[in-house]
């Protein structure tokens, strides 16, 4: 241990001291080796040759992707570990930043314990067959989570997810959603984190070996070998990471080792990247001050350690693309904000981030999400809001919101829209429940309005002509009750299944070892849902029933208030949803003592849902997509977008902490007629969003037309990106229907 | 020449402060960042005497007709939207022809101000006339206006007729009120294929704005079909059928003609304390 001390202070010359140095504290060093800017971008530089050569040749193999089907090429046989390839490179000499998944740009990796089969189906998807002895290998001698589960399911789970009133549930792949400290091992080096992980297994039990000990016992030695399969794969690269990075380069590279073991042993719902701005500042920083590098240089490594970002790949299955289409992976890039002691976090290198998209044109990853506050210097607001305008790119969170809710201001957005502490926070993912279905059951007595079937409590359904708002509450009520408990319990198996069999060692090594969970459930129908309601409370809604009884359509003689309009007798019963059905899942037991928290959003899977949910009483015939997330639905926006946000805003974060997605579409015109309008329009109504508890804001900047076109002629724009809700995807990649649907989605328009 | 009999146009007489003016509303628009400086609440006022042929929403020409909403429930909406406004935005009164109903503004809009809310008024400057008691009403209005949007149809008189119906004179007097008094204003004029499209006009336009005061942006329109859905909806004949929105090189052509460049004041505009 003293050794190891010794050689550490070496790499720290230049930095500011503090109690970073004596235990492990990124944040402390963060707090230290703060350089604030305030400035504008005029100071940063375009690509280099390196640069322009290597982006093409990635954008050649995209296409080349695209052209093939969708995947390039994959593994078969080679199960995917921190150890598994050799080194791999897009082109050795210009790279500044190196490491891919596998041995080869594009090559997708086998990754099985989430489950054989849907590993297996990814394959034959794409025309590849497992090779004979791991197909042998994980069917019948290792099991996987996806067998876990299903062995410990009840039928009552079965049923809820084969007819979807629960979807996307992470029981056949990785739940994902953990933002790994991956500076630890720039400013650390790996030996000092293995060092403290022994430690930690050292002071893990009195001796008494409870589960719970055993269980940590055991997680902290895969950690402590996940941290030593990393100086491995370093070291195949030729770099030696069991020491602290010496310069601005080693660190960048550090840093993405950590992430390339996580995505090398994870194919997760979601792979963030984490915050690492500032401390990639501080280094960068430092190089200069001892004139090491140039701005060129600097500007450089961001963009080839983005590039690195924008390559990674998963293969999946035709199911897990229709909920999450485009091959997202959330490697979700969480920049600037505001520390607890009122300073700004925005430095050069946040700058650097968002020029990358300049530097190399628009793509979907990384996920760039701005911790956003009124407080962050007005230079940087308005790149940011320029960046968004050009690229279409940016997600914007509430960090004042975040920060006060989470008791901290060194916290990362895992997936789309959930933020969590970095030390010492994890999530457990867990898609989410659709309560505009769960309105059609109350009304059908838990009988399925699609598939006939008995799927939830036999209650008596509705028999009258027109539905009476109190039997009908009541009968809501009761059906939450029996969706709350289906839903998390599936949970609690879920991840007792995903710790026993795909344990994310690799992630989790880069963490403090004890851990605050959260228990992540989610809401998808909401817009419907609460439309629906309003429509019984307020339009006198009457019943077309078919033959067996079933409820198949509606009409409302009145009209009523709806979502998306700032009118609280419509927002009211959103507000009241989100809380109750909160309340409900949180008197149930949580794995692992995991505190409950869940989100309104949906991602692309709004298409999935809708398309699985019978015709709603707000007037949402069956089959019709969801508006996305927290989104009011298509069309029932009628005093324009501030009143449609305010709507969303007022959704209680409190007992929506994994986040409440709103995505915003706007043409370049409704803006402003002019640049410099369009960026202070922009800026101000993140303000105002903000100002008023809004929490998450997609921004989509482009006309209608471009997407009709780009519809018709997706050769002409193979990069053009939107986003939907909690992340980016190339329009491309979307399905046809789901390109329809962005291009439904409303825009706010005027001329 | 008197173009309209104004005071009759008014919908209640201005009379003791307790007693609530009341305004037809047509719509409301929470986010309007081309109608005014930064983001504004935008009352469309119902009402409007003229037919310009352009017209997008020929459902607001009805006068006496719409929302009826008093000054204060306004605001008490608009306010809700507060944080979005930052320095400049505020409320804009447009229309319709927001002058049709000048009694109602004066009253918003003194109540605005009164919470320190950037107000703008949209007009096409129809109503306009130095006969009392109007007359003093608009100084009364002028007052409480931060900033106005003035659309110049056509500076042609003759033409103007045509295309709207009415002759241009107390619209230009109107702006020439406004230059002398100090009343900051932007000029707005749509741009119509083979209406408003002519170098000869555009060169005079120009020339005219050129000896105004306190202009601080000038803005071309390119005229765009998206009014044709309402005249179907409402069974009007679409008078300009078959007419293209401008190419974006007229567009250019009659930028430089007005020479929009010029204008910068409104980048760096702040309501005047």
């Amino acid at each position: 241990m003293q050794e190891v001390e010794q050689t550490i202070t070496d790499y720290w010359q230049g930095f500011k001291s503090g109690s970073w140095q004596s235990e492990i504290n990124v944040r402390d060093f963060i707090q230290q080796n703060l350089t604030q800017y305030d400035g504008d971008e005029s100071f940063m530089a375009g690509p280099t040759e390196a640069t322009n050569l290597l982006n093409n040749q990635v954008l050649n193999l995209k296409k080349q992707e695209r052209e093939n089907g969708g995947v390039l090429d994959a593994d078969n046989s080679v199960v995917s570990t921190i150890t598994s390839h050799g080194p791999g490179y897009l082109n050795k000499d210009l790279e500044k930043i190196v490491g891919l998944q596998t041995d080869k740009p594009f090559k997708r990796a086998f990754m099985p314990f989430g489950g054989i089969r849907m590993a297996e189906d990814a394959l034959k998807a794409y025309g590849f067959e497992t090779d004979d002895d791991s197909h042998k290998i994980f069917n019948d001698y290792r099991k996987t989570h996806n067998q876990g589960v299903f062995d410990a399911y009840t039928p009552a789970m079965r049923k809820a997810r084969h007819y979807k009133i629960v979807t996307g549930l992470p029981d056949a792949y990785a739940r994902g959603r953990i933002v790994s400290d991956f500076p630890r091992i720039a400013i650390y080096g790996i030996d000092r984190l293995m060092a403290d992980k022994a430690h930690d297994f050292e002071m893990t039990g009195d001796g008494e070996m409870t589960e719970d000990v055993i269980r940590m016992r055991e997680e902290i030695s895969d950690q402590y070998r996940a941290l030593n399969d990393m100086k491995k794969m370093a070291a195949s690269y030729g770099f030696d990471i069991s020491r602290p990075a010496a310069d601005a380069q080693e660190a960048i590279q550090w840093i993405y080792f950590g992430y390339l073991a996580a995505i090398k042993t994870q194919n997760g719902a979601a792979m963030s990247v984490g915050r690492i701005d500032t401390v990639i500042d501080a280094y960068i920083a430092r190089d200069m001050k001892l004139g090491r590098i140039t701005e060129e240089d600097a500007q450089e490594m961001i963009d080839h350690f983005v590039m690195k970002l924008r390559m990674v790949r998963f293969i999946r299955t035709e199911d897990y693309n229709a909920l999450f289409s485009g091959d997202p992976i959330w490697a979700t890039l969480s920049l600037v904000g505001m520390g607890n002691d009122g300073r700004h976090h925005v430095t050069k290198t946040a700058f650097r981030f968002l020029k990358t998209l300049e530097n190399m044109g628009a793509a979907p990853e990384p996920n760039i999400t701005l911790l956003w506050s009124e407080r962050l210097p007005e230079g940087f607001k308005r790149y940011a809001t320029e960046v968004s305008i050009q690229s279409s790119t940016i997600q914007y969170e509430n960090d004042d919101l975040m920060r006060t809710e989470w008791g901290s201001d060194y916290y990362g957005i895992a997936c789309c829209v959930s933020a969590q502490p970095i030390a010492d926070g994890v999530q457990y993912f867990g898609a989410r429940a659709n309560l505009a279905k769960t309105v059609l059951y109350a009304i059908n007595g838990g009988v399925d309005e699609l598939g006939h079937a008995q799927v939830g409590p036999e209650l008596a359904p509705i028999t009258a002509e027109y539905i009476d708002y109190k039997d009908f509450m009541h009968k809501y009520d009761k059906m939450l009750d029996w969706l709350a408990d289906t839903y998390v319990n599936a949970l609690n198996v879920i991840h007792y299944m995903h710790d026993k069999y795909y344990y994310e060692a690799a992630q989790l090594a880069l963490k403090n070892t004890r851990l605050d969970r959260t228990f992540a459930t989610g809401i998808s129908g909401l817009s419907h849902a609460v439309d629906s309601i309003s429509a019984i409370k307020y339009g006198h809604v009457k019943v077309i029933r078919d033959d067996d009884g079933i409820a198949v359509d509606f009409i409302t003689d009145q009209d009523f208030p709806r979502y998306g309009n700032n009118d609280d007798r419509a927002d009211d019963i959103a507000k009241w949803l989100v809380k109750t059905f909160y309340e409900k899942m949180n008197t149930h037991h949580l794995y692992r003592g995991a505190k409950l928290s869940t989100s309104v959003l949906t991602i692309t899977s709004n298409v999935v849902y809708g398309k699985n949910t019978g015709t709603t009483p707000n007037g949402r015939k069956a089959g019709e997509p969801f508006s996305p997330g927290a989104n009011p639905a298509y069309g029932a926006e009628k005093n324009g977008a501030l009143a449609s946000l305010m709507s969303t805003a007022k959704i209680p974060y409190h007992y929506a902490t994994d986040g409440i997605s709103n995505t915003f579409g706007v043409t370049p015109n409704t803006l402003g007629h002019d640049d410099a309008t369009r960026k202070d329009t922009l800026v101000h109504m993140v303000d105002g969003y903000m100002e008023n508890s809004g929490m998450h804001l997609n921004i989509n900047v482009f006309n209608k037309e471009t997407l009709i076109d780009a519809q018709a002629h997706p050769e002409e724009y193979p990069t053009l990106t939107v986003r939907v809700s909690g992340y980016c995807v190339y329009f491309a990649d979307l399905t046809k229907e789901q390109q329809d649907d962005v291009i439904a989605r409303t825009f706010f328009d005027q001329m | 020449m008197r173009l309209f009999d104004t005071v009759s146009d008014s919908p209640t007489i201005p009379n003791a402060a307790h007693e609530p003016v009341v305004g037809y509303i047509h719509s409301i628009e929470s986010f309007g960042s081309v109608d005014g400086p930064g983001i504004r609440y935008i009352a469309f006022l119902q009402g409007c005497r003229m037919r310009c042929e352009y017209c997008h929403n020929p459902d607001t020409w009805n006068i006496g007709v719409g929302e009826e909403m008093t000054a204060d429930e306004i605001l008490a909406d608009a306010l809700r939207y507060k944080a979005f406004w930052g320095d400049t935005g505020g409320i804009t009164c447009s229309g319709g022809e927001s002058l049709i109903q000048i009694d109602f503004i004066i009253d918003l809009f003194t109540k605005a101000k009164a919470q320190g809310i950037t107000t703008c008024l949209d007009t096409s400057g129809g109503p306009f006339t130095r006969d009392e008691p109007w007359f003093s009403k608009f100084e009364q209005l002028m007052a409480v206006t931060d900033i106005s949007l003035v659309d110049i149809k056509q500076i042609d008189s003759a033409k103007h007729r045509k295309l709207t119906g009415f002759g241009n004179e107390n619209i230009l007097d109107m702006i020439q009120y406004m230059s002398t008094h100090g009343d900051d204003m932007w000029i707005r004029h749509v741009l119509i294929p083979t209406r408003t499209d002519f170098d000869e006009d555009l060169t005079k336009l120009g020339a005219y704005i050129k000896t105004l005061s306190h202009v601080q942006k000038v803005e071309i329109l390119p005229y765009h079909t998206m009014g044709f859905n309402k005249y179907h909806e409402l069974g009007i004949k679409y008078p300009l059928e078959g007419i293209e929105p401008p190419t974006p090189d007229r567009v250019a052509n009659a930028e430089a003609l007005l020479h929009v460049q010029d204008y910068t004041g409104y980048l760096t505009w702040r309501p005047q304390q």
